[in-house]
């Protein structure tokens, strides 16, 4: 069905260039309507589950302030702190080399994780 | 073209994605609270080494500047996400330049998205977690976005290189 409309722009500057922004359009589109549907489907949720490399290592109810300091690494000579306030989890510290987790946005919404691949740290909202 | 004339040019390629890298690594987070968004700046150069070389030679650059790269300003850990979004993302442009249905800021646009897409498979794989492919929503728009400016970008430089470079 799409090949007589990719068979027709082979090779046409002009027919690349359309079927460039149907990808781009298709692309934003999806992606964009999948992601607010989720947003504003999605409830709150009740537990932050702290795993490291794939295995948990602890639960703490959402709505009690706590800071949970999570070693991780082969000897335990890495650490994450993480800080769940006004409901809300985020990663306070971390000894990663990109912080990339500690930049994350507090999460709070159920399916919501933050993650620190240098240390194979994952916190996720249940 | 001239082996030690294709040399060189290819290693003045690597060089670039290189710094390129290092800029990158220099700018902070584009979007405050998101992680993981970048503009992918070295696809400039894969881009441009893929229409003016091929596809031996972009993942030549390509294997170069990740490993140059990730021993200098990453770590082992993150050299296997980028190295999984490199081969992802060169397959599928080096598959949709062969189809010749978009031009290179397509082929960039579907390079930016599937390189990201390679780097969530491999953190779901890795931390066992499913739910990290959620923020493949947030990397695809983001990507897309990287990928329409990156291949404006490399569709210049092709321009002008064809002209510089006969």
């Amino acid at each position: 069905m799409n090949d007589s409309k990719i068979g027709a722009a082979k090779g046409s500057g002009k027919g690349k260039r359309r079927n460039d922004l149907i990808l781009i359009l298709v692309l934003l589109i999806l992606s964009g309507t999948l992601f607010l549907v989720r947003t504003l489907s999605r409830p709150s949720g009740k537990m932050v589950v702290v795993h490291v490399d794939g295995e948990t290592q602890g639960t703490y109810p959402l709505e009690t302030d706590v800071r949970v300091e999570i070693p991780s690494g082969e000897q335990g000579d890495h650490l994450n702190v993480l800080v769940i306030r006004d409901g809300k989890a985020s990663m306070e510290q971390a000894d990663c080399p990109d912080l990339i987790c500690v930049q994350h946005a507090p999460i709070s919404l159920e399916d919501d994780t933050i993650v620190c691949l240098p240390n194979k740290v994952v916190v996720s909202i249940e | 073209m001239k082996s030690t004339r294709k040399i060189v040019l290819l290693g003045l390629m690597a060089a670039a994605a290189l710094i390129f890298s290092y800029l990158e690594a220099l700018l902070p987070p584009l979007v405050a609270g998101l992680p993981g968004i970048k503009m992918g700046l070295p696809n400039i150069v894969i881009i441009v080494t893929l229409y003016m070389f091929g596809v031996k030679e972009a993942a030549a650059v390509s294997l170069v500047r990740l490993l140059l790269s990730s021993f200098m300003f990453g770590n082992l850990v993150t050299l296997t996400y980028s190295l999984a979004g490199a081969v992802l993302s060169l397959t599928v442009m080096a598959f949709l330049k062969k189809l010749d249905a978009f031009s290179q800021v397509g082929v960039s646009v579907a390079g930016g998205v599937t390189h990201n897409i390679g780097q969530i498979l491999v953190a779901v794989l890795i931390l066992q977690t499913p739910q990290i492919a959620y923020y493949l929503l947030v990397l695809t728009v983001s990507g897309t976005v990287a990928g329409l400016l990156i291949g404006l970008a490399g569709s210049y430089v092709l321009k002008y290189l064809s002209r510089v470079l006969p």
